[in-house]
């Protein structure tokens, strides 16, 4: 009974201390170091234009827009939530699950074999090829890249792949009256390469590329 | 497929067979009370944690002794976690104002925690505060992993030659532990991590307009440093409901390539520690190199299903690998890879959503996990759990031959084999049962997300993960509704769920734990018997062989029938539900 109530005080005392340092002091130490250290990447790598917040770089944001209805004001869908279309002088995120949301995330848990899931990737081929197209004339189903129909896992996932940004690059071009050379240059310039040379995929961050644009355009 | 990504898996190999030796045998060192350089400047700190526990770290425990204090730590943690939990409203550092969850949501998650499971029915950035983060969860990432590494070093002191019949101290090997090994790598750890993108921050809501003037908050958190042992300890509870696949948890390719090897440094790690305890560093590669075979084999099929694509993209007319639920980044290589080591090693982190993974994809972490997590396995009972199946087969070979089995030069008896058989089929019997209750119950449907063999997959994965204190799932299943309004108000959970789940997690933890340790202390001090032409040694290609024979075995006969009910039909067929 002894030995036991030793045990008890024991527990008792080891997870108070060890809450104490491992669940406050560690915490906070690594806190304050990376608050000095690098201090924009532990606030999360937030972007700024003329001296405002536009967004993170690590999270996927809209580039779609309201469509304003002949009365003036944006339409709405029967849920009333505004009906959105493509900001075409933009390169557009992979769609997403949770409206961008970076801070209530989930995934869409879309089955492998879902005919839900076979519906969304359907509906979203379809508005690619026909916001696309009309660009890129010979644009077929089957070069849709996979990225652009499926939704990420984070729902804010800031990237695209290649092909997806080279597809897209038709439409930049003509809508902002760029050649093909110069939007294949941001693109390359825009470019994330892969961990040490080998690990992860290349990818294209949306927002620095769209910042990039705006950049160019009005210069 | 790709020359690149195999390129890719076959590097990050090497590195982990490179580090392997060096912290196994830094861990050995620790638990034999070696010099280590950090104990010259942790030294007092770890006199100091002795004194105020009031425990005396020389004194030698016999299994039970070991046992009960395995579970009383156990007991006061979970109280300690449940409180704050409970209390997080009143708490600091709750900038978003969350409550407390249900009590119902909160046992299973402190049950999960506790066990080292980390099964998440709550969405951690609408549900808890950042003290609850950081001082509940995260000091449980640390300690449930340091008590699953101090049983495995107790089972290998049993085992080892070593001439006493008691397997060391609880104490001394958890606090060591703590201070050692687990508390420098995760400080290392997150700074690099935070160097790369990865949040840590005590700040609230970061509120901004986007370029098309839209409204959008980010949630920041002390990320980082939770982050990191959530991987290291085989934990993989997220910060985020999205775990690894935010962008605030795991930045780019090479924060992922990292959170990777904090996954499986330590259980791939302690094959070298208990080569070296026993006194035999062959002994350890061998069980390391059944471990990697099965590990490359999960790798290979995963890789190939996810790059295949899944049946609804192709009736759609899609091409290319299934980009459903993973992230541009990872892409499908990293994607596979990450998913294949966090079921494998009982971690559960995700960095793609598991649900969406084709069928056969998806049922090879089902299958990771029903092998009893033995294939590096969580940190320190996977390596145990892999002890009792290397018993399993030594006896079954000695049935082969007729010669009393040994192990080590150990004879193993009728005791032996008995706890065995409790450590390697009570937990299957366990899933099995939950699995089919929840089907069978109106209760249990509630909580299932999709329909058709998918709904059924979502259940097995949920039971499976829980009872082998995993923690990954196919996320649409639930426990735990929450509204849209603002800190836990109106939120709800399913209490057959999160009471049958908290179960399987206690269930799972201390019907392993128990006889891991009932074994070590059964064999601890037994006399050695020279090594005759009739033996089975255990460190050869053909004992190898007959590990995993015996694994897949126990493994299949089990759960077969249930596979084929949800991930198999779907990977066969080319039909949509």
């Amino acid at each position: 009974m002894r030995a036991l109530r030793k045990e008890l005080l024991a527990s008792a005392i080891a997870i108070v201390v060890f809450t104490i340092v491992l669940g406050l002091a560690y915490p906070l130490f690594i806190t304050g170091v990376s608050q000095v250290a690098f201090k924009n990447k532990a606030q999360g790598s937030q972007v700024t234009l003329n001296g405002r917040v536009i967004g993170s770089r690590l999270i996927a944001q809209d580039f779609q827009r309201p469509v304003i209805g002949r009365n003036g004001r944006p339409e709405v869908d029967r849920d009333g939530n505004p009906v959105l279309t493509p900001d075409v002088k933009y390169f557009q995120s992979r769609p997403s699950q949770s409206g961008y949301n970076p801070s209530a995330t989930a995934f869409s848990n879309a089955g492998p074999n879902g005919a839900d899931t076979n519906a969304a990737i359907r509906a979203n081929a379809k508005a690619y090829l026909t916001l696309e197209r009309r660009y890129d004339p010979s644009l077929t189903l089957s070069q849709v890249p996979p990225d652009a129909v499926q939704t990420s896992a984070s729902g804010v996932d800031p990237d695209i792949t290649l092909d997806n940004a080279h597809i897209q690059a038709h439409r930049i071009a003509d809508v902002r009256g760029l050649s093909a050379d110069q939007v294949n240059q941001l693109i390359n310039d825009n470019t994330n390469g892969r961990g040490l040379g080998l690990f992860g995929e290349k990818t294209v961050n949306v927002l620095d590329l769209n910042l990039a644009l705006d950049k160019e355009t009005s210069q | 497929m790709s020359v690149q990504g195999w390129v890719q898996i076959v590097v990050f190999l090497a590195v982990l067979t490179a580090i392997v030796p060096l912290l196994g045998g830094y861990m050995a060192r620790v638990y034999q009370g070696e010099r280590i350089v950090l104990a010259r400047v942790l030294g007092p700190a770890e006199r100091g944690f002795y004194r105020l526990m009031r425990v005396d770290a020389t004194h030698e425990q016999n299994w039970k002794q070991y046992a009960r204090s395995v579970v009383i730590f156990s007991i006061a943690s979970w109280l300690l976690l449940y409180l704050i939990l409970r209390l997080q409203g009143s708490l600091p550092f709750n900038p978003s104002h969350f409550g407390a969850m249900p009590a119902d949501v909160t046992f299973n998650t402190t049950t999960s925690f506790v066990t080292n499971t980390n099964w998440q029915f709550y969405a951690g950035e609408t549900t808890l505060s950042n003290f609850s983060q950081m001082a509940g969860l995260a000091v449980q990432n640390f300690v449930s992993a340091a008590v699953g590494i101090a049983v495995v070093i107790a089972v290998i002191r049993g085992v080892s030659g070593r001439n006493l019949q008691t397997l060391g101290n609880f104490w001394h090997d958890l606090t060591r532990t703590l201070l050692y090994v687990l508390l420098p790598i995760a400080i290392i750890g997150s700074l690099v991590l935070v160097s790369q993108g990865v949040v840590q921050s005590l700040s609230g809501l970061q509120h901004y307009t986007t370029i098309e003037g839209v409204k959008q908050a980010l949630t920041l958190g002390p990320v980082a440093s939770q982050e990191v042992i959530k991987l290291l300890g085989t934990n993989g509870g997220g910060f985020f409901n999205v775990n690894s696949a935010m962008p605030f948890e795991n930045a780019n390719g090479f924060t992922n390539v990292i959170e990777m090897m904090l996954m499986l440094a330590i259980p791939a790690s302690l094959t070298a520690t208990y080569g070296r305890m026993v006194g035999s560093r062959r002994q350890g590669w061998f069980i390391y190199a059944a471990m990697g075979t099965m590990f490359i084999a999960a790798v290979a099929i995963v890789y190939g299903a996810e790059g295949h694509g899944s049946v609804a993209q192709h009736l759609a007319g899609i091409g290319g690998g299934n980009l459903e639920g993973k992230e541009t980044r990872f892409g499908i290589t990293d994607s596979s890879l990450f998913n294949a080591v966090s079921t494998v090693t009982s971690t559960g982190a995700v960095n793609a959503a598991m649900e969406s993974f084709t069928g056969l994809g998806g049922s090879i972490p089902m299958a990771d996990m029903m092998t009893g997590e033995v294939v590096f396995g969580g940190v320190g009972t996977g390596l145990a759990s892999m002890l009792l199946f290397v018993i399993l087969a030594v006896f079954i070979a000695g049935l082969m031959v007729g010669r009393t089995p040994e192990f080590l030069g150990k004879k193993i008896g009728a005791r032996e084999v008995k706890l065995v058989m409790i450590g390697t089929l009570a937990v299957p019997f366990a899933i099995l049962m939950a699995v089919a209750w929840s089907i069978a119950s109106k209760y249990g449907l509630r909580s299932i997300f999709n329909g058709g063999p998918q709904g059924f997959s979502e259940t097995l994965y949920a039971y499976t993960s829980q009872s082998q204190n995993n923690g990954s799932a196919f996320a649409g299943f639930t426990g735990f509704v929450q509204p849209n309004a603002p800190g836990n108000s109106g939120s709800f959970g399913f209490t057959f769920a999160d009471l049958l789940g908290g179960g399987a997690m206690f269930f799972g933890r201390f019907v392993t734990i128990i006889p891991m340790l009932a074994v070590g202390g059964a064999l601890a001090g037994r006399r050695l018997t020279p090594i005759g032409p009739g033996t089975m040694r255990t460190d050869s290609g053909t004992f190898v062989v007959l590990l995993i024979g015996v694994i897949l075995l126990v493994a299949l006969l089990t759960f077969v029938p249930a596979l084929l009910l949800g991930p198999i039909v779907q990977s066969l067929s080319t039909q949509l539900f």
